[in-house]
C-alpha cells in the first residue's frame, strides 16, 4: 500500500456541503457523498503523496482510529472510487488532479 | 429517500443554492415557434463577468450548473466558460440544439468533463422539425451532433417538447432516440414568453393528446401508479414547497438578472450590481418565495391533488399570482387521474367531465 498514489480524476465534479464532499462522475453519473474521513483522503489525493502518508497524516492524526483499520478502510475506499473512475490509483506519482472549490 | 433527495434536503436546511441554470446568451440560430425568449442581444455579460459569477456560485456552494440559452455556441467563448466552470469543479450540463457541434466541439466537451448534453428534437421528420425551428436542415445537423457526442462517449439526452405542430410525432422521436442510443424525455409544457406574452400558449397540445401522453406506459412507466387517484394530503404536504425554485435553485440571465427559475421571472437582483450570495440571502423577492408553504396557497391548499401535483410556482406567477394555481399543471393532474383540480372546479372547467371532487379533501393527520 505504501507504494500507491491516488489522484482525483479530471472527469469528476465535487463540492463541499456541510462538511461532506459531494462527488459526481461525468463518466457514468455516479453520485457519492463522502463522510469526514473520506473527504480528508479525497482532498489529499494530489497524485504526489503516497496513500500510506495520507492515511497517517490526514486520518490517523486527525481521527480516533487505529492505523490498521484506517489502512484497510482507506484501501477499500480508494478501490471503490477507482472502479467508478473517480480516483486514479498508480504505483507512481500522478499528474492528473483537479482542485475542488470548497464552500458552504 | 435517495442520496440525491438527502442532499437536496440538506441544502434546503442550509439555504445553499445547489443548482443554478445560467443562460449565457439569448441569441439563437433557430427561431422556434414556441420559444419564450427575445433573441436580441441587450448587453450580455462578458466572459470576465461570467467567470466572476461562476466563482461566486462555487463559493455559495452551487454544485449543479446548467449552461443554456439561446444557443450556447452562439458565444465564441462558450467552451472557455465551460472550462472555467470545470476548474471550479461544477457538475456541468449543457442544453443546446447541437447545430454548431462538430467533432471538435464534441471532443472538447468530453475533455472538459461535461456530464450531460441535452438536445432538443421536435420530430423525426425533417419537414416537421425544421418547420418548428425555422432553420432548414436543422434536424440533420442536430442528429449529426448527437452522433459526434455519442462517439465521444458523452451522455446525451433528447428533449422532445410537444406542441400542436408535432403532437403526433413523439413515438417517432422516441424511436429515433432508441436508434441513437440516447435517453428520451418528453415535455408537454409550453410556457408564456418571458415578457408575459401568452400568444404561444395556443401551441399547447389539446386535452385529448395530453391524455394519451399521460397514459402511455412508454413515457410514464407504470400507468396505474402514475395515473392513480391522488393520495390523502398530509400535514407534511401542507408544510412543504411545490418546487426547489428560490429554495435550492436559481436562474441567472445573460444580463445578470437573478430569478428563482428560468420559468419564474420574478426579479430578484442582478449580479452586475450585487454579489450573488447577497442576492440569494437577502433578496426580498426570494424571501417571499421561501415564505410560501403549500398551506398558504388559497386554492391549491384545498385541492385533492396537492400532494402529487407538479404545480409550477413560476407558471402560477405568470398567470397572476405566485400563490395561485398553475393551470397547465391542473390540466396535467386532471388528465392523469380524471379528477378535476380545485382550480378547475372553481372556474367551472370541469364541464363535460364527471364531478368527482366537490369538497376540499380531508387532511390525514399524523
Amino acid at each position: 500500500m505504501s507504494d500507491k498514489y491516488i489522484a482525483r480524476s479530471a472527469a469528476i465534479a465535487s463540492r463541499m456541503l456541510a462538511g461532506e464532499m459531494m462527488v459526481m462522475s461525468a463518466v457514468d453519473s455516479t453520485f457519492f457523498t463522502l463522510n469526514e474521513v473520506a473527504t480528508a483522503i479525497w482532498q489529499a489525493a494530489d497524485g504526489q503523496t503516497p496513500l500510506s502518508q495520507i492515511v497517517a497524516e490526514k486520518v490517523c492524526a486527525e481521527f480516533d482510529v487505529d492505523p490498521e483499520t484506517a489502512r484497510q478502510d482507506a484501501q477499500q475506499f480508494v478501490e471503490e472510487l477507482s472502479r467508478h473512475g473517480i480516483l486514479l490509483i498508480s504505483d507512481d506519482p500522478l499528474d492528473t488532479v483537479q482542485s475542488p472549490t470548497e464552500a458552504a | 429517500m435517495t442520496l440525491m433527495e438527502e442532499v437536496q434536503q440538506r441544502a434546503l436546511a442550509l439555504g445553499v443554492p445547489l443548482a443554478v441554470h445560467l443562460d449565457v446568451t439569448y441569441r439563437c440560430n433557430e427561431r422556434c415557434v414556441h420559444c419564450y425568449l427575445d433573441h436580441d442581444d441587450l448587453g450580455e455579460m462578458t466572459s470576465s463577468e461570467i467567470k466572476g459569477v461562476l466563482g461566486q456560485l462555487a463559493e455559495a456552494g452551487t454544485f449543479f450548473l446548467t449552461f443554456s440559452g439561446g444557443e450556447v455556441f452562439m458565444r465564441q467563448d462558450f467552451l472557455e466558460l465551460v472550462a472555467h466552470a470545470r476548474r471550479h469543479s461544477f457538475n456541468v450540463k449543457v442544453k443546446t440544439n447541437g447545430v454548431m457541434i462538430r467533432e471538435q466541439e464534441a471532443g472538447e466537451l468530453r475533455r472538459l468533463g461535461v456530464e450531460q448534453i441535452q438536445i432538443s428534437v421536435y420530430s423525426h421528420r425533417p419537414e416537421v422539425h425544421d418547420a418548428i425551428t425555422k432553420l432548414p436542415g436543422s434536424l440533420k445537423k442536430t442528429v449529426r451532433a448527437i452522433r459526434f457526442l455519442k462517439s465521444q462517449g458523452l451522455k446525451v439526452v433528447l428533449a422532445n417538447v410537444l406542441m400542436t405542430k408535432n403532437a403526433s410525432d413523439y413515438q417517432g422521436v422516441q424511436a429515433l432516440a432508441r436508434d441513437l442510443g440516447i435517453q428520451y424525455t418528453l415535455d408537454p409544457t409550453i410556457t408564456p414568453k418571458i415578457d408575459g406574452d401568452t400568444s404561444i400558449l395556443d401551441l399547447r397540445i389539446p386535452a385529448s393528446e395530453l391524455n394519451g401522453v399521460l397514459h402511455n406506459s412508454e413515457l410514464v412507466g407504470d400507468v396505474d401508479e402514475f395515473c392513480a387517484p391522488p393520495a390523502a394530503v398530509t400535514e407534511d404536504d401542507m408544510e412543504g414547497y411545490s418546487c426547489s425554485a428560490g429554495h435550492t435553485s436559481a436562474y441567472i440571465s445573460p444580463y445578470g438578472d437573478v430569478f428563482p427559475c428560468v420559468q419564474f421571472p420574478l426579479p430578484s437582483g442582478n449580479v452586475r450590481k450585487q454579489r450573488f450570495l447577497d442576492i440569494w440571502r437577502n433578496s426580498v423577492a426570494l424571501k417571499e418565495v421561501r415564505s410560501i408553504h403549500a398551506r398558504d396557497l388559497p386554492v391549491c391548499s384545498t385541492c385533492s391533488h396537492m400532494a402529487s401535483c407538479t404545480r409550477c410556482p413560476g407558471l402560477a406567477y405568470m398567470e397572476g399570482s405566485m400563490r395561485g394555481p398553475s393551470s397547465a399543471d391542473c390540466e396535467k393532474s386532471f388528465h392523469r387521474t380524471g379528477i378535476p383540480s380545485a382550480n378547475m372546479l372553481r372556474r367551472g372547467d370541469h364541464a363535460g367531465h364527471p364531478l368527482i371532487q366537490i369538497q376540499p379533501p380531508a387532511i390525514e393527520m399524523k
